[in-house]
């Protein structure tokens, strides 16, 4: 597996201008010419398929809901970085730069962070010049807040629905693109298999979820944008219909995937209030600005939270990191609410949730600030819950949220398939072991509207266009497997639904592959997953035909590529023999229980090859090197 | 808690439809009323049945996916709530429930309570962007908005597009949607260039996709999950009017090239 990151020569800061002007273009006459397929319509996918549907490209833009504007970035909820510095508080590119390197614990490439920071202002303008409505000042000028983890206040906002915001924007030019004929866009059409010839994409193998019917497109290139894992733990705050099905399949054709143990559990969920749960609710980062964080001293206390005196109430990231307090990162808040809830102090029914108390910040600001900043997510709380954070502290409790890892990609967005090119979460370029709040958005739309349009001109440059068609031998092949997989699926015999072998799974990986990792728990699992596997194909149900709309073969068809897909991560997990961000190895902690990272053995990037399902996976290393900011403990204590 | 339920079932588009009863027992008042339905699908799927097919994703009241018209309302009896959103605590033991698609004529049933909503995506197609390609743009504080304005805005641009308003209108309008999406742009100065364009092409779309008239029925504000408000169809009517006497747009041209 070539691993070659193609990080352009020079000085970090000038890598990608020079880069720019150093790849080959394609022409605008001969952009029509090229077809491309972008799968997903998120921040990533949008703004790829708007962007290069401008510049005259054919694309052909695919997604599994009923509308393009339904992608799971609409929920994103707490804001966008950008280090526009307008607060004059000493953001720079540098610093965003060297907050996500540190954020994601040294664990990714520098040359990809720092473009991500370079282009985060021009996001922004983009946005902004969408229509994008972003709060604004009473001067009218852009409002900023601060998130999770740093010291300067460079998140931009529209209230608690930025994603939503920011993804009306990107499907509006999509819509616009598709209007003028620029973009075919399918949606209910569901991306199944990559088609591979001679080593390169060259396009895919879909399902119409209407009608059932199974077909091929082909093209000069494919973009895979389909957004993270992370349903693999079943309960997440991601939508149910978040999959791992386009990565997997394309892993399975020859794309490496990149430290899949990499996951962050977001510290501010809603507890889960039982077996019948879907989802769980993240409630806003943001929440942490004004919000303190306590469990009651006494163990298994039982008492309302308003009858806890003040001096039995353990304020646990004020007292254990002094400096950042209730804003220490996502990992060591999800961490410490572990922690405290294993040691029996955790609230609610289950034992596992914690206190996000408003008391003093209402005192403080006065119910109508604290009303404006929070108050739709005050409201979504007590409908879910039945009670008012206005009145009662919240409950909360860490909760799988997101995917740092995906699969490889050079400097250019291609994976290790010349020819096949990962946006957005579904790639694992730029947050390391842990991401910052607010860097998610930042890095789909850096991907889509700005990196991949360009980059992409260099592979289609070196190929004619239109070099294949799906008149060739290898879509047929991959169609019929595609057809037998299907057929597999709709005549398993037993009685049980997919849902049940989801929560199995679900279960296990948070015990095992969850908040801390040791190696016997990985060992269990890697044992136990090829076993749940076996009982899903033996024991599921999957009702109806594979010839009509037929949602539970789509869900069936995601379980079992979750289920090869686990056991990758536990590999991961298991080789990766130190801590880093959000991947906590009890065996490596420091005196203070915080992540011990072992740089000499592990400063790289660890890329699975596929072999057979249930045969090890080949590991390939990218290794890391660090010039502009040198490897440092990452400390949130002093 | 136990619920009886009639569930519209319709194995597809062209076939015919018809209610189906469900008793389902030993639900949480904590479940929503998307969990309800796995609940029920589970069981069936269990004892040999076929689960009822209903659209969602999201699950927090964003995506606009989940839909259903609950006992004669879209989204069920819960003001300012998407149906996902709606938790079983909000009904009473025993109750009867009814659970139908949204129904119109310009939303096709695809299967059960799922239906075709892309009428709304070809609206927003004919005119609901402003046309700007990626690339430097000006500093956004060059052009200064005022706060109460972006807030306007948002209160238009939190439209989730689910299609809410067009199933509680009882002639099947699709004012509440075409107008939050026009007024979102109109009242930002991004939006300015292509405002009467646009307030044209999306309506001209809107008739085309076959879609009810507005007769102030009001239906779509108090059944929208969003509590989008009805003022910003007064605000379009307005933009609409002043559109067809200053730029009129003649579609006749395009009805000739279809
Ligand atoms: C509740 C919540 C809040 C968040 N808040 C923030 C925040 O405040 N700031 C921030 O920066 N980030 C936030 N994030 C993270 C961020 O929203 C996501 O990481 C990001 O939106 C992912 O975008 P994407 O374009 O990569 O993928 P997605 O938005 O997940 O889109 C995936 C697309 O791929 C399509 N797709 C997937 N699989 C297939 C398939 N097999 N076939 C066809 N199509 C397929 C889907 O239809 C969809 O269109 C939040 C995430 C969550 C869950
Ligand atoms: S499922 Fe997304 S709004 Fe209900």
């Amino acid at each position: 597996m070539d691993l070659d990151a193609k990080i352009p020569d020079g000085p970090i800061a000038q890598k990608w201008t020079q880069h720019k002007d150093a790849i080959r273009l394609v022409g605008p006459r001969n952009r029509p010419h090229y077809r491309v397929i972008v799968v997903g319509t998120g921040l990533a996918g949008a703004s790829a398929a708007s962007s290069m549907a401008a510049m005259g490209y054919q694309v052909e833009c695919f997604c599994f809901q009923d509308s393009p504007r339904r992608a799971h970035s609409i929920a994103a909820q707490g804001g966008i970085n950008a280090s526009k510095n307008y607060r004059n508080d000493g953001d720079s590119t540098f610093r965003l730069f060297s907050d996500t390197q540190k954020g994601g614990d040294y664990r990714s490439r520098e040359a990809n962070v720092w473009r991500l920071a370079e282009l985060s202002t021009a996001i922004i303008d983009q946005a902004v010049a969408q229509g994008v409505p972003f709060a604004r000042e009473y001067g009218g000028m852009l409002a900023n807040r601060s998130f999770g983890g740093v010291l300067v206040e460079r998140t931009f906002y529209c209230r608690g629905e930025t994603g939503q915001q920011l993804l009306l924007g990107a499907n509006s030019a999509l819509a616009r693109e598709i209007g003028a004929g620029h973009v075919k866009m399918h949606t209910r059409t569901e991306f199944l298999d990559l088609v591979v010839a001679d080593g390169r994409a060259r396009g895919i193998v879909v399902r119409d979820l209407v009608t059932g019917a199974i077909s091929s497109y082909a093209a000069d290139a494919v973009v895979l944008a389909s957004g993270g894992y992370t349903n693999v733990f079943n309960l997440s705050t991601n939508a149910r219909g978040c999959n791992v099905t386009a990565t997997w399949r394309a892993h399975k054709r020859g794309a490496g995937f990149a430290n899949p143990c990499y996951v962050q559990i977001h510290p501010t969920g809603i507890p889960a209030a039982g077996e019948h749960q879907s989802k769980l609710t993240l409630m806003s980062e943001s929440l942490r600005n004004d919000a303190r964080i306590w469990v009651p001293k006494q163990k298994h206390d039982t008492r309302a939270p308003g009858e806890i005196p003040e001096a039995e109430r353990y304020y646990y990231l004020e007292e254990r990191y002094p400096r950042f307090g209730n804003l220490v990162p996502r990992d060591v808040a999800s961490r410490n609410a572990k922690d405290v809830c294993d040691a029996g102090l955790g609230v609610g029914p289950t034992g596992f949730g914690v206190y996000l108390d408003f008391r003093d910040a209402i005192a403080e600001n006065g119910i109508e600030t604290i009303d404006e900043r929070y108050g739709n997510i005050f409201d979504m709380y007590n409908r879910i819950t039945a009670e008012d954070p206005r009145e009662t502290p919240m409950r909360i409790y860490p909760a799988p949220h997101y995917a740092m890892g995906g699969l490889w990609v050079d400097y250019d967005l291609m994976t290790t398939l010349p020819g096949l090119f990962a946006i957005g979460e579904a790639n694992f370029s730029d947050h390391g072991a842990n991401r910052l709040g607010a860097s998610s958005m930042m890095q789909c739309l850096a991907d889509g509207y700005f990196v991949l349009p360009i980059t992409i001109g260099d592979y289609l440059s070196r190929h004619p266009y239109g070099e294949m068609d799906t008149s060739h031998a290898a879509f047929g092949d991959t169609e019929r497997e595609v057809g037998e997989r299907i057929s597999k699926l709709l005549s398993t015999t037993g009685t049980k639904p997919v849902d049940a072998f989801h929560r199995e799974l679900g279960s296990l990986m948070m015990d095992e592959c969850g908040i801390t990792r040791n190696e016997a728990g990985l060992r269990n699992a890697i044992e136990k997953i090829p076993e749940l596997r076996e009982r899903f194909w033996r024991e599921v149900r999957v009702p109806g035909s594979g010839a009509s709309f037929n949602q539970s073969l789509e869900q069936a068809g995601r379980l079992a590529d979750f289920l090869e897909f686990a056991e990758l991560m536990c590999h991961d997990a298991l080789d990766r023999d130190e801590s880093c961000g959000c991947h906590f190895r009890e065996e490596h902690q420091t005196e203070d229980g915080e992540t011990l990272r072992n740089d000499e053995d592990f400063a790289h990037v660890s890329v699975w090859e596929h072999n057979a399902v249930g045969t090890e996976p080949t590991l390939h290393k990218e290794p890391l090197e660090f010039e502009a900011l040198p490897l440092a403990q990452r400390n949130y204590k002093t | 808690m136990k619920f009886s339920l009639e569930v519209w079932r319709q194995p597809a588009g062209d076939a015919a439809g018809t209610f189906t009863s469900y008793e389902v027992d030993e639900i949480s008042p904590d479940s929503s009323f998307l969990e309800m339905l796995d609940i029920l699908n589970e069981r069936l799927t269990e004892s040999g049945g076929e689960p009822i097919a209903f659209d969602s994703d999201c699950r927090e009241g964003i995506c606009g996916m989940c839909s259903l018209v609950i006992d004669g309302q879209a989204h069920g009896p819960q003001r300012a709530t998407t149906t996902c959103q709606l938790y079983m605590r909000q009904f009473d033991d025993g109750a009867q429930i009814t659970i139908e698609p949204f129904r119109s004529g310009a939303f096709p049933v695809v299967r059960d309570l799922v239906v075709d909503r892309s009428a709304f995506d070809r609206i927003l197609r004919a005119g609901g962007y402003v046309t700007v390609h990626s690339g430097p743009k000006p500093d956004p504080n060059d052009i200064p908005v005022e706060p109460e304005v972006a807030e306007k805005a948002i209160d238009a641009a939190c439209c989730i597009g689910c299609g809410a308003c067009v199933a509680a209108c009882p002639n099947g309008a699709a004012m509440l949607y075409t107008a939050a999406k026009v007024s979102h742009l109109a009242l930002l100065p991004q939006g300015q260039p292509e405002r009467f364009a646009r307030v044209q092409r999306m309506t001209e779309q809107m008739q085309k996709e076959g879609f009810g008239s507005c007769r102030n029925y009001g239906e779509c504000e108090a059944q929208c999950p969003k509590a989008i408000s009805i003022d910003f169809i007064g605000r379009m009517n307005r933009d609409l009017l002043r559109a067809k006497v200053t730029q009129p747009i003649d579609f006749r041209g395009d009805m000739k090239t279809q």
